[in-house]
């Protein structure tokens, strides 16, 4: 197992041009982020799941991926998408759970997923990405491909069965996948420490026969490098690794939850002193990329952007009724027709109101 | 008498058979400190510590395995599932382990444990936080599926459930979790196991239904009142009272069912294979199934999908004018 951190000070080693595009894409998210969750509180949105404090580990590591390479999410990833190209717009209809959405409002929000991107569809249960992930990577080398496969979870998920069936079937076979966890200290009020008796999730590796990094999971560049070597190990044949990124969950679990029943608001300082987003901006004004009035320019411009494509999205109205039955199988069976037409002939319901 | 949700009654049941019996544990993610994600552990371990109420790690199938040893050992574990959507990482263990102890091992060792977990839709939650899984359980065999409506069968049958001699599977439907209230009993009392309740007397139909939906059903009985019908709230699912079923769709001569489960093999494909069976002669209409659509739970669209009053309204209307 090793570690890695950028070392203050030092010149950065990841291209300028790459460095301005991550910090931008952080900012992106943030902005974002903070939206959603003011929209969620007003109750235009139903449910959400920032990646405040963690957008260094989303968005460097998603960076360090080809745009051909595929990507298994978890619930904070999926800023990877807009950061790969995936425009606002239907992004956020997702959210809004509407017409928009490409994935046709069926999903709670945060769980976008599109194939334009190679971002796959994840569902909720907490780890049950992660073998597909490491089958999918498999396919891609006996199809005698290139891609790589990420596959994201966060410090709870290696808790669940299917991380350790991933990490076994990962060390036997050998394909060309790169696990990520997202360590945030928390699982919903579950600290690491009560998670695993482990010193590091990163070591957990060891044992099934792979490297494992841990890295500072707020340090953009540091992620950056740390799974781009991974990335670029497993391209070459050289199989798979984990890479840890430690962060923290600056906010709640979710719209949902309300940590302060559990969390010690002292802990979360400690960490907000250490965002991931104002370390970097200090770094690349230290090192002469950046400076004070450009970030200005930026923040105004980027708030500008989502409030716009958020004007944008919300007027969509709700799928079409019809497009519940669609996508069960290839096409409607006997009895999903029946009950289309059965479905018809009730009116319409309302839309449920804002969570409880 | 407090009025109470089902999330305190099922609290206070929980205090109460804490205190009563040191072997009650209880088990599960986010239930210690937090207190649960829907609060139904709150104050827990507080009052009775984490060798009682335990956090466990991220893990389903470890939750409910490890509560079959300590059952098997002679405590008396109450695992929380956090949503019924995760149970199935624990399938294996309550399928092929829990269901079959007792049988496989000539009687010898049981697990009589009871699983908590929230069911059903109505929060907006999705695919995977909405599902209501009880016929694969009923399937599975070897499990008692309880499913209260109210607050006050919540508690009494929970505290059945713990002093039960079986393993139970404990549905709380969480669309109600707080807006289902009632006048609950202070301290202990119980509700028997596999007793249905007649919520409505009628001779025009026997419409069964239990959980979230029974809410539903009521709504729609009481806005057509012509219909004059018989609502039975199931309450245990299995084994279910077919006593009181039959009873009285054999006044009735109509029956439909009413659950938020999809339709194909749920668990109104049994009843009506059972009322079939039992009150062939007696039926003056084929049995209604009034069911969640077959097919996955959505987000947007719930409350197309669930079967809500105007949509069982429908039904009751089309199955009176029926005829065989
Ligand atoms: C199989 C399963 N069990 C339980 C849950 C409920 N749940 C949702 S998120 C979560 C904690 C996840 O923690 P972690 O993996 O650390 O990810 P984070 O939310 O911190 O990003 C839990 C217990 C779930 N979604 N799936
Ligand atoms: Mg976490």
């Amino acid at each position: 197992m090793r570690t890695a951190k950028s070392i203050e000070g030092a010149p950065p080693r990841v291209a300028p041009e790459l460095l301005l595009r991550l910090y931008r894409e952080m900012l992106r998210l943030r902005t974002l982020d903070e939206r959603m969750m003011t929209l969620q509180r007003q109750g235009r949105v139903g449910f959400y799941g920032a990646c405040t404090g963690q957008e260094a580990s989303t968005i460097a590591s998603a960076a360090a991926l080809e745009p051909g390479d595929w990507i298994f999410p978890a619930l904070r990833e999926g800023g990877a998408m807009l950061l790969r190209g995936f425009p606002l717009v239907p992004y956020l209809c997702q959210i809004f759970g509407n017409a928009g959405d490409e994935t046709k409002g069926r999903q709670m929000p945060s769980h976008m997923a599109s194939k334009s991107v190679n971002q796959v569809s994840w569902s909720s249960c907490i780890g049950s990405q992660l073998p597909q992930a490491v089958g999918a990577a498999m396919a891609a080398r006996i199809k005698g491909d290139k891609t790589v496969v990420a596959a994201y979870m966060g410090d709870g998920a290696t808790s669940s069965a299917d991380f350790h069936v991933a990490m076994n079937f990962a060390g036997v076979f050998k394909p060309p996948v790169v696990f990520v966890c997202q360590n945030n200290h928390w699982a919903i009020s579950i600290p690491t420490q009560k998670q695993t008796a482990s010193e590091s999730i990163a070591v957990k590796a060891v044992a099934y026969g792979f490297e494992g990094i841990k890295v500072d999971g707020n340090d953009a560049e540091a992620v950056y490098g740390a799974v781009k070597a991974a990335v670029d190990r497993a391209r070459a044949g050289q199989g798979p690794t984990l890479v840890e990124c430690e962060t923290y969950r600056i906010g709640a679990h979710s719209s949902s939850d309300d940590p302060t029943r559990y969390r010690d608001e002292r802990e979360v300082e400690i960490w907000r002193k250490r965002d991931p987003i104002e370390a970097f901006r200090t770094r690349l004004v230290a090192a002469g990329l950046w400076t004070e009035a450009k970030d200005e320019e930026l923040r105004e411009k980027l708030a500008g952007e989502v409030n716009e494509a958020i004007a944008e999205a919300e007027k969509k109205p709700d799928p079409p009724r019809e497009t519940l039955f669609e996508d069960v199988y290839s096409s409607p069976p006997w009895f999903l027709r029946e009950e289309r037409e059965e479905m018809l002939a009730v009116p319409k319901a309302r839309r449920p109101g804002a969570a409880q | 008498m407090p009025q109470w949700n089902i999330i305190q009654a099922v609290n206070d049941a929980l205090r109460i058979e804490m205190k009563r019996d040191p072997r009650v544990v209880l088990l599960g993610e986010d239930i210690g400190k937090f207190g649960g994600v829907f609060r139904a552990t709150a104050g827990l371990y507080e009052e009775f510590g984490e060798t009682r109420v335990i956090d466990t790690p991220l893990a389903e199938g470890g939750i409910i395995g490890a509560a079959i040893g300590m059952a098997m050992y002679g405590l008396k574990p109450v695992p929380e599932i956090q949503f019924s959507d995760f149970i199935f990482p624990a399938f294996d263990q309550i399928v092929n382990e829990l269901g079959k102890l007792r049988y496989r091992s000539g009687g010898q060792y049981s697990a009589p444990l009871v699983i908590r977990t929230p069911v059903g839709g109505g929060i907006k939650g999705g695919h995977y936080h909405s599902q209501s899984p009880e016929a694969l359980f009923i399937h599975a065999g070897g499990l008692q599926v309880v499913c209260p409506s109210n607050p006050v069968d919540a508690k009494g049958l929970l505290l059945s459930a713990i002093r039960g001699e079986d393993p139970v599977l404990f549905l709380e439907p969480k669309r109600v979790y707080r807006a289902a209230k009632g006048e609950v009993p202070e301290g202990d009392y119980t509700i028997p196991i596999g007793e249905a309740k007649v919520v409505r007397e009628g001779k025009g139909m026997t419409v069964l239904a239990y959980g979230a939906m029974l809410h539903e059903a009521e709504a729609a009985c009481a806005e057509s009142p012509d219909l004059d019908a018989e609502l039975i709230d199931l309450r245990t699912l299995w084994p279910l009272d077919l006593e009181t079923v039959t009873r009285s769709v054999q006044k009735t001569g109509r029956c439909a069912i009413v659950h938020e489960a999809p339709r194909s093999c749920g668990f109104g494909a049994e009843i009506a294979a059972l009322v079939q069976e039992r009150c062939f002669y007696h039926l003056e209409a084929p049995i209604l199934r009034i069911a969640g659509w077959d097919t996955p739970f959505p987000y947007t669209l719930e409350n197309d999908y669930l079967p809500l009053a105007p949509r069982i309204r429908k039904g009751l209307g089309e199955l009176r004018g029926r005829r065989p």
